[in-house]
């Protein structure tokens, strides 16, 4: 355990503000890191965790702020100075090619030769070397895009530690791993620890955090808002650090416009569940179990709510649901009907609209127009003959940007061209802008602007008040708790609870979406 | 011209485009700019080249232009030889709308001009163009369209990439038709099959006489025809907007309700059918017989029309024609500097634009 008296701290970072654009990505963080020990680095998605690690390893310069490495100032040093100097980041995603080997890898950028040629024999000595005395287990002559992912990874961290990083910075590096090579991987990092390396490790999950570190700084909306030390906190604590006073905020906020009480627990039970789901199982990309057996129902004029730590199988169940992943066993209905089997389209026709968790990649075609973009999945229906009804696409557009205040309101502009939170604005313009019984919401205001929120978060109220069913899914507890009739946790694939709205609290849901909750029972 | 017209790949194509000038203007420009700078850059290469042969460039430009654009006759092949390679480019790029990569309109084009061809054999001679047309439009169709289907459905069911399949189809094709034409249909002593004398399609020296002697015929105007259906189909119809959905982005067409499977494989179909129709201007416009290896290199061209025309069905018409007149120079400009010369200002042309066509940029990356 690192002493934080420790004379010279490995890592300080007082006061640092970085600014893209319009978004403080920092405002006055600071870092405290001991020599050898495991610093958690935590917060949730978009609170300035991963600029903050650029910025200490050169990639970012900052406006304002100091930097220190083993007491030296490095404020504003550039990456190849931060790596002669001994800091190494892992990112999450890979930067290795895939058709080299794992020494050629490694070597990358700094090739050992002998006279013209690659030195090989020498690198892949060198690298098993480093591999030995780290844990990293790997071959150094096989070729990359032969690894799985953890092993990869593996190379990725030697790469780093080839280049004599001493201080290792890891970007959410379980985000792509299996459980075991997550137990490897902490094995491996208790290993560089006992050799007397520092480790800041970039994360949002709550277990990870427990496992692994010593030491912990929290993160919120860019600012540093706690440090602990991991042996005398628990998961609630740290979770209230992530998102405590937010919830505050946020609930506040929608206090004003909101009805006291959000529905009448009679309505739900009498009324006839519009989405049945039965018993779910859904692979994800690795066809591994994503969704364990989900069995849920939600009634017109609900809004089921469904928190959870991202990765825990609510991606890949909105997906099943949607009709773009296959279900590998159970059942789905839209009302009565069993629609399992049923197309992306057919499921649109039969009352399901979807608001996709990457607006980016999903929900928008970014070269078409608004108006086209407007139209999309529902574009069957604005035709004449073989025609797409131009004319009607571009009126539809008009009611639509005057609807959901879609800015700037030129119907002709690709929707490219458009700000993040407007570019949602068009998928919650054209998901519940039309005819619907059952509104799957992803992440509906993730990366929006504070208006753009409040006017999803009051459509989705109207909605619901209309009598529809709604599915969502949050990241964000304080929004989940702010819309929320009853609130279900994902954790590992499967729901591990629903609680009534008056239930549900940021502790009680903390202590489900870290599975605590679970275990407590067992 | 509308911007259209001008082969801007439309931003907004649904509906009418923006009034704003100056963004009109710069589509327009940045339209047309990289075809321009490429042919200047050719032209400027040219110059190299001919000095090198001792010769004056204007000379040969003047050669050149003489050949092809100054006279009836060389007008007259330069149309003929625009007509297959609209055909082929269209296929190409109405591919690479769909996010296709087809390098098969080499086997395609003669697999259309064969099945086009053994149609009219088994038709009695003598029967009108009228009716023998669309018999011939939809066996040239068939053919090209089926070995672009094959790929298509191969992607679509299993995943394999259309760049190989398309590749190998072109050997297997084109080695198929070499054997059943020098195996079973050749007239002896040559390579090609016997005369069709169906419903032989009308050159255009019969409507208007100095063309005389230049192989340009009605398909012509069936390849203009067929540009002009491709705009309205990929840029009118519902189901041109969800081709057009999956080329940019299948994730969101998937999303979008769009089955993007069903859409890779009917565009190959489509694609190859255009480049099996394009074998009807040879088979049955100018020789009226199917001879082995008669697409010689059209088909590949067309990826540099589609690619020169921006995947534009009106600027593919536009670069059939510039790739046109370049090879229809080379034979005029052949008694001072040797042809190959025009295949490498063919060349430099086409490295020109794909240097400078951000749409090329994108396609070599999803290509690796």
């Amino acid at each position: 355990m690192a002493d934080s008296n420790s004379p010279t701290p490995a890592i300080r970072l007082t006061d640092i503000s970085k600014s893209f654009g319009p978004v403080r990505a920092n405002r006055d963080a600071s870092l405290e890191v001991a020599p050898g020990e495991i610093h958690a680095l935590v917060g949730e998605n978009g609170a300035g965790k991963s600029t903050l690690m650029r910025v200490l390893s050169g990639m970012y310069t900052p406006e304002s702020g100091r930097m220190e490495v083993n007491g030296r100032d490095v404020t504003g040093w550039s990456t190849a100075e931060a790596i002669d100097a001994g800091v190494g980041m892992v990112h999450q995603h890979f930067m290795l090619v895939p058709t080299l080997s794992v020494a050629e890898n490694v070597m990358l950028g700094r090739e050992l030769t002998k006279g013209l040629q690659l030195d090989r024999a020498r690198a892949e000595r060198e690298v098993s070397e480093l591999s030995r005395a780290t844990g990293l287990a790997v071959r150094p002559e096989r070729k990359v895009a032969d690894l799985s992912v953890g092993e990869a990874q593996r190379v990725e961290i030697l790469k780093t530690l080839y280049r004599g990083a001493r201080i290792l910075i890891l970007d959410e590096p379980t985000a792509v791993l299996s459980p075991p090579e997550i137990d490897e991987l902490w094995h491996v990092l208790r290993r560089m620890r006992e050799r007397g390396e520092t480790i800041v490790l970039i994360t949002h999950k709550l277990d990870e955090v427990m496992a692994i570190s010593d030491t912990i700084t929290v993160m919120r909306h860019g600012r540093t808002v706690g440090r602990l030390h991991t042996a005398e906190t628990t998961p609630g604590d740290i979770a209230k650090a992530m998102v405590g006073r937010d919830v505050q905020l946020a609930m506040d906020y929608v206090a004003g416009e909101m009805p006291a009480a959000p529905t009448t627990g009679a309505l739900v039970s009498v009324a006839e569940p519009l989405l049945v789901v039965r018993d779910l199982v859904v692979n994800d990309v690795r066809r591994l179990t994503a969704v364990d057996g989900v069995t849920l129902t939600v009634a017109p004029g609900e809004i089921l709510g469904i928190a959870g730590v991202e990765g825990n199988g609510q991606t890949e169940l909105l997906e099943a649901l949607a009709g773009l992943r296959a279900v590998r066993a159970g059942t789905i209905q839209i009302g009565r009907r069993d629609v399992t089997r049923f197309s992306v389209k057919e499921r649109g026709d039969a009352g399901l609209s979807h608001i996709p968790e990457d607006r980016q990649a999903r929900g928008l075609i970014l070269d078409y127009t608004v108006a086209e973009n407007l139209v999309l999945g529902q574009q069957h229906r604005f035709t004449r003959g073989l025609h797409l009804d131009g004319q009607r696409i571009l009126d539809n557009a008009r009611r639509q940007i005057d609807a959901f205040d879609i800015r700037p309101r030129d119907p002709h502009l690709a929707a490219r061209a458009l700000s993040g939170g407007n570019q949602q604005k068009i998928v919650i313009a054209r998901e519940m802008g039309r005819a619907f019984q059952v509104l799957l919401a992803a992440q509906p205001t993730r990366g929006v602007d504070v208006g753009a929120i409040e006017l999803i978060h009051a459509r989705l109220r109207a909605a619901r008040d209309a009598g529809k069913a709604i599915l969502l899914v949050s990241a964000d507890l304080a929004e989940i708790l702010a819309l929320s009739d009853r609130v279900g946790v994902m954790y590992g694939g499967k729901l591990v609870t629903t609680l009534a709205r008056a239930d549900a609290s940021t502790e009680t849901l903390g202590r489900y979406m870290t599975g605590a909750a679970a275990e407590d029972a067992a | 011209m509308t911007a259209e017209a001008a082969g801007i790949p439309a931003a907004s194509p649904l509906v009418a485009p923006p009034v704003d000038r100056t963004a009109r203007r710069a589509a327009l420009e940045e339209a047309i700019l990289p075809a321009v700078v490429a042919l200047l850059v050719a032209a400027i290469v040219g110059d190299v080249l001919i000095l090198s042969f001792g010769q004056s460039p204007g000379v040969v430009y003047r050669l050149l232009l003489e050949g092809t654009w100054g006279n009836a006759y060389g007008f007259g092949q330069v149309l003929y030889k625009a007509t297959t390679l609209t055909f082929t480019g269209l296929a190409v790029a109405i591919g690479l709308r769909a996010g296709l990569f087809n390098i098969g309109a080499e086997s395609q084009l003669a697999a259309g001009g064969f099945v086009a061809a053994l149609v009219g054999l088994l038709l009695p001679s003598g029967m009108p163009a009228l009716l023998t047309l669309p018999l011939y439009l939809i066996a040239a169709g068939a053919g090209g369209g089926i070995v672009g289907g094959i790929p298509g459905v191969l992607k679509a069911k299993f995943g394999a990439h259309e760049v190989i399949t398309t590749i190998m189809l072109n050997f297997i094709v084109l080695a198929l038709l070499n054997y059943l034409t020098a195996a079973h249909l050749k007239v002896e002593g040559s390579l090609h099959t016997a005369e069709v004398r169906a419903g032989a399609l009308p050159r255009l020296s019969s409507y208007v006489a100095p063309f005389h002697g230049s192989a340009a015929n009605v398909v012509l105007f069936i390849a203009v025809l067929a540009a002009i259906v491709t705009w309205w189909f990929l840029f009118r119809t519902r189901r041109g907007f969800e081709l057009r959905a999956v080329g940019l982005q299948p994730q969101a067409a998937e999303y979008g309700g769009i089955d993007v499977g069903n859409v890779w494989w009917r565009t190959m179909v489509l694609s190859g059918a255009l480049a099996g129709i394009g074998g009807l201007n040879f088979v049955l416009g100018y020789k009226h017989y199917y001879e082995d290896a008669f697409a010689s290199g059209a088909g590949f061209l067309g990826i540099a029309v589609a690619i020169v025309g921006r995947n534009n069905p009106i600027g593919v018409v536009l670069a059939a024609l510039v790739f046109a007149t370049i090879s229809q120079g080379g034979l005029a400009v052949n008694a001072v500097v040797p042809k190959q010369m025009v295949d490498v200002l063919q060349a430099v042309v086409i490295i020109a634009v794909a240097a400078s066509v951000p749409e090329v940029r994108r396609m070599l990356r999803k290509i690796r």
